[in-house]
């Protein structure tokens, strides 16, 4: 204290040391929260510096055209669009009641702990493949397999425009059921981690009443949960989004736009992962363009999932 | 609900709960032990005891509430109007909205002060005005004045004792025969708990209460009956203590004349 002669109690100085150590420690977690902001800022704009060539060219209209054509110099990113969101939406819909069910299977007492904790442990593995090993599975085994089926889908719904061409080995369908198996472990244990938070007294408030097993889950656990739910759907369509290595194995790479989940298609990402090799030129600029609008998109859905996680929680 | 006749010799009319022969374990540890005891129809009945000597545990097992508790068992019979509640057949669903549960912590649904009533009753089949039902259960848990102007507005923004009134509301709306209060005013300033004896006093003449206490007071002041639980280490066993039933009677008599030397040190303040 400045005037402590006439305070009744003197206050200790702190060392110089102890004084150091605590100023350092806060610089350092002040550079360190820095370089992820400076390395996001140089992305964003050596990304967008690259893409300004063609984004001159062609500009919003890059986003309608379907003609990908390096030959003629010629560029649209229509089809990666298309197919970077119908592949991750389909993946995020069908992964939703896989991985929310897991959850709530590995959080109530439905079954014997021990085998609800084996199921745990085997999605979290999930996450432990790396993506090239299951490109290559989905290559090797899951689409053999998977082609009667399509075909199937095909011969009875192919008046759809999305079942409208043959199943021809690589493709979109495949690619969509890959991203499911990669998004699975993150919605899994999100929605766990959320579902185990829900308090026990709102359980019991639940069976107080009478309330069944599925009533209790569907209208007072899921609802306490649904903000963490969510967050972890968003999160896992944003990998979605980006995933490259396997979808770029089992899409196809086709540059030809068609509607159907049964053709080979492209993603955004895929596109990126084959073509920077031998681009030079306007295209190196398109496909920073696309890797630009890929970017927006991964940043819009982050944003909207902050939004529907405020929205969502419940005070309890 | 399934009508066996079990009834036993010593079940009157009058008797709502009959607990025979009840011990309960978690694990292979018992917590309390060879509980015989007749609850009468229409009463408050309170259950007093330290802490530890299982009066919560047995309170939940009457609307079996320690189904929920992975490693709890039961044994004996606990009787309701002379049907075992632990029998095979008995659907625990079926007891939880005959016998009704208010907790020790206020626990009402993160949604409307409105949904928190119609849920439950909707929940178990409820066909007439809503409204009304609503209406009707918050007037008789005695919140109805605090929260008529904002039904819509969520459970979880009123205070602890009107959270609470709102969960026996809640309770009443579902229309069971007995309700079960644990506690319910530990968490709870005075002036709220006071609130919660006079409700408790209007819910006597239409339902059987059981209220699980740690205050002694509040036993004198609502009760018409007393258990008086204790526990006591076993001999040759190494583990904790195991709750039993001493003494259940008239609370008047509980107070002013038990017949045990351990009630008469509880009730008078020697220990507990």
């Amino acid at each position: 204290m400045s005037n402590g002669n006439s305070a009744k109690f003197a206050l200790r100085e702190r060392p110089a040391a102890e004084r150091f150590v605590d100023e350092g420690f806060r610089n350092v977690a002040v550079a360190m929260a820095s370089i992820v902001a400076v390395v996001l800022l140089g992305i964003f704009l050596v990304i967008l510096s690259g893409s300004l060539e063609s984004m001159g060219r062609y500009g919003l209209n890059f986003l309608f055209i379907s003609e990908w054509n390096p030959v003629t110099d010629k560029y649209g990113a229509f089809t990666a669009i298309y197919g970077t969101l119908v592949s991750s939406l389909a993946a995020i819909i069908i992964a939703i009641p896989l991985g929310v069910g897991t959850a709530i299977f590995i959080t109530e007492d439905i079954f014997p702990s021990t085998a609800r904790y084996i199921l745990g442990m085997t999605v979290e593995l999930l996450a432990a493949i790396p993506s090239v090993v299951l490109g290559l599975w989905a290559i090797f085994v899951m689409e053999p397999f998977l082609r009667p089926i399509l075909n199937e889908l095909h011969t009875k719904f192919g008046w759809i425009p999305f079942f409208s061409t043959a199943p021809i080995g690589p493709g979109m369908a495949p690619a969509i059921l890959i991203l499911v198996i990669m998004i699975l472990p993150i919605i899994t244990s999100i929605s766990r981690d959320s579902l185990i938070q829900v308090p026990q007294r709102l359980r019991e408030a639940a069976y107080g009443i009478g309330a069944t097993r599925w009533t209790a889950i569907l209208k007072i656990i899921l609802p306490a949960a649904i903000s963490g739910i969510a967050g972890g759907v968003l999160l896992a369509l944003g990998r979605a989004l980006g995933e490259t290595m396997a979808v770029t194995m089992i899409i196809g790479n086709s540059l030809n736009f068609s509607w159907s989940i049964l053709a080979p298609g492209n993603t955004i990402s895929a596109m990126l992962a084959n073509q920077f090799g031998e681009a030079d030129g306007s295209q190196v600029s398109s496909l920073m363009y696309a890797a630009f609008v890929l970017m927006i998109i991964t940043l819009g859905v982050n944003i909207i999932a902050q939004w529907i996680v405020k929205k969502l929680s419940l005070k309890y | 609900m399934i009508q066996n006749s079990q009834s036993t010799s010593n079940m009157q009319n009058n008797t709502s709960i009959c607990l025979d022969n009840v011990t309960i374990s978690y694990g292979s540890f018992p917590a309390i032990k060879n509980v015989f005891c007749s609850i009468p129809k229409g009463y408050i009945t309170a259950f007093i005891g330290p802490s530890g000597c299982g009066k919560s545990t047995i309170l939940r097992a009457i609307n079996r509430m320690n189904d929920l508790i992975d490693a709890c068992t039961l044994t004996g019979r606990v009787l309701f109007e002379g049907v075992d509640l632990y029998n095979k057949r008995i659907d625990p669903v079926e007891v939880r909205r005959k016998i009704g549960m208010v907790f020790q912590q206020p626990n009402p649904f993160p949604k409307s002060i409105y949904e928190n009533i119609a849920f439950g009753a909707r929940i178990n089949g409820y066909q007439g005005n809503m409204d009304e039902l609503v209406e009707n259960s918050l007037k008789r848990a005695a919140v109805w004045d605090e929260c008529k102007d904002k039904l819509n507005e969520s459970g979880c923004s009123l205070s602890g004792g009107q959270q609470q009134r709102l969960c026996i509301a809640r309770t009443i709306a579902i229309e069971p025969d007995v309700i079960l209060m644990d506690e319910p005013c530990s968490a709870l300033d005075p002036i709220s708990t006071l609130k919660i004896e006079e409700t408790m006093h209007e819910l006597k003449s239409n339902y059987t209460v059981i209220i699980v206490t740690h205050n002694m007071q509040q036993a004198l002041r609502v009760s018409d009956f007393t258990a008086f639980f204790n526990a006591e280490v076993q001999p040759n066993s190494t583990g904790g203590k195991v709750g039993y039933l001493v003494e259940f009677n008239n609370t008047e008599k509980i107070f002013n004349s038990p017949k045990q030397k351990a009630t008469q040190d509880y009730v008078s303040g020697k220990f507990g």
